[in-house]
């Protein structure tokens, strides 16, 4: 009990102490903050991309077959589907149309794609929520397309995806058969791709090997590939992860490193003073350690809070110009909100911990020099 | 007081939110399945960074040679981890 309420007052010291110095205490409250709300924000937003990801693409078709020529992706004959089909284990096999439109006027890019059953006329379309927001030549409802041979093409929008569904459909045109061919210039009896459904999953890969020495010149993409992929992108070791975590790491080890190097004048005569009075050296030590902690929880709590805030609530909106990069479309998207309570531990280590230790460093060696030359010095 | 119910907010939160957000997943799920989806609408800048799990395979100078990669999500995606492990 008597130690219990020792740290009480040493707790009551080192608040009325940091307040009597509060703009100091709240700049640094606030660089801290900071620094702990990226590295925070980009540990929820890989988290939740990768979760997100996972969950959607499971449904991902189990294997896409692509023909190469010259090393590059290149229109498969429809014909191919029968040599698939035959093989033991396929399920079903559909050849899949679908590209790019690259708008002038937007500057964008859309995904334009054939869905195995369109309920519409051959001049509608429908789009998903990127698409109307950022077109540019819009009449009414209408659109207007330039067809691979320079023909303009006008497209009714019918309907809309989901709001919701942005994640998978903001750049997403669908429309009939002929007028993709129409737009795209892909020739009857050719396809964009196939995708394959197997009986079980867990011949995918002894199917796929099939599929190759049937068809050498082509190229299986299966889900498992798919999911590796996207769990890949956000690692923590990608390209953009990296820089992110370098530059916010680098950031925290500046602002641990001054407060290890020392304390300011009035910090050293204070320390003097409390020793002058009879405070012991393990009193002070308690006392910068309650500071350092102090500090650091408010900073955490902050960065942390905030750093939910900005992926889940404003879909990291600051992340969006990295993301975007030249593009003209950006989805408007939300993520799955969920917080790991190893992720927080693994935060709180690598950032409140090294600080509330790092900032006793310099206080120990004041406390232990003689008060008399500390006040003196300060 | 307060600052621990900050902290506990953020895992009430997703438990207040999850119904909602996993019948959207099921619903973007479902568009995966219909239309034969493969990736994520995320950078729309060029074609294999659309459809990243598409690309032709991803090789340096891959639009032609000393081309190097000029989009920037192209930056964000790493080298196959083979590639480092080939000494």
């Amino acid at each position: 009990m008597r130690w219990l309420e020792r740290q009480r007052y040493l707790i009551d010291f080192t608040l009325s102490s940091l307040w009597r110095r509060k703009w100091k205490n709240l700049s640094l409250v606030l660089v801290y903050s900071l620094v702990i709300f990226f590295l925070s924000s980009v540990l929820f937003f890989t988290r939740a991309i990768r979760q997100e990801a996972g969950a959607i693409l499971a449904e991902a078709p189990e294997m896409i077959i692509q023909r190469t020529i010259a090393g590059r992706h290149s229109l498969i004959p429809e014909t191919y589907a029968d040599t698939i089909r035959e093989i033991r284990g396929v399920g079903s096999v559909k050849p899949r149309l679908w590209g790019y439109y690259f708008n002038m006027v937007s500057q964008a890019n859309y995904t334009i794609m054939v869905p195995e059953t369109f309920p519409h006329k051959e001049t509608e379309i429908v789009v998903g929520e990127g698409v109307l927001r950022t077109w540019g030549s819009v009449e009414g409802n209408r659109l207007y397309f330039s067809a691979y041979d320079r023909e303009a093409v006008l497209l009714t929008v019918v309907d809309s995806f989901d709001d919701q569904t942005a994640l998978v459909t903001s750049d997403m045109i669908l429309m009939a058969e002929p007028m993709f061919r129409k737009i795209c210039g892909v020739p009857e009896g050719f396809a964009t791709d196939l995708g394959v459904r197997v009986r079980n999953r867990r011949e995918s890969d002894t199917i796929a090997g099939k599929i190759i020495r049937a068809l050498p010149e082509t190229r299986v993409i299966t889900r498992a590939d798919i999911q590796r992929t996207y769990a890949a992108l956000f690692d923590w070791r990608s390209g953009y992860v990296i820089v992110l975590f370098s530059g916010a790491g680098l950031a925290f080890l500046i602002f641990a490193w001054d407060r290890a190097t020392g304390l300011s004048a009035g910090e050293k005569n204070e320390i003097g003073i409390l020793k002058g009075v009879g405070w012991e050296t393990g009193d002070i030590l308690a006392m910068k350690f309650w500071e350092g902690g102090v500090i650091s929880s408010i900073a955490f709590l902050l960065g942390v809070t905030g750093a939910y805030g900005h992926v889940f609530f404003s879909s990291g909106i600051l992340f969006e110009h990295a993301l975007k990069g030249w593009a003209g479309l950006y989805p408007h998207f939300r993520l799955i909100p969920s917080v790991n309570f190893y992720q927080l531990a693994t935060l709180f280590a690598l950032t409140v911990l090294p600080y509330t230790l790092i900032t006793l460093v310099p206080a120990w060696k004041t406390a232990i020099t003689d008060p008399d030359t500390v006040m003196r010095q300060g | 007081m307060s600052s621990t119910g900050l902290l506990l907010l953020l895992f009430i939160h997703p438990a207040v939110t999850a119904k909602s957000d996993r019948e959207r997943i099921r619903n973007e799920a479902e568009l995966v399945r219909q239309l034969g989806l493969t990736d994520l609408c995320l950078f729309t800048e060029a074609r294999y960074t659309r459809h990243l799990t598409q690309a032709d395979l991803h090789s340096a100078f891959q639009d032609h040679p000393m081309a190097l990669d000029h989009f920037p999500s192209g930056a964000m995606v790493r080298p196959p981890l083979e590639i480092w492990r080939r000494k």
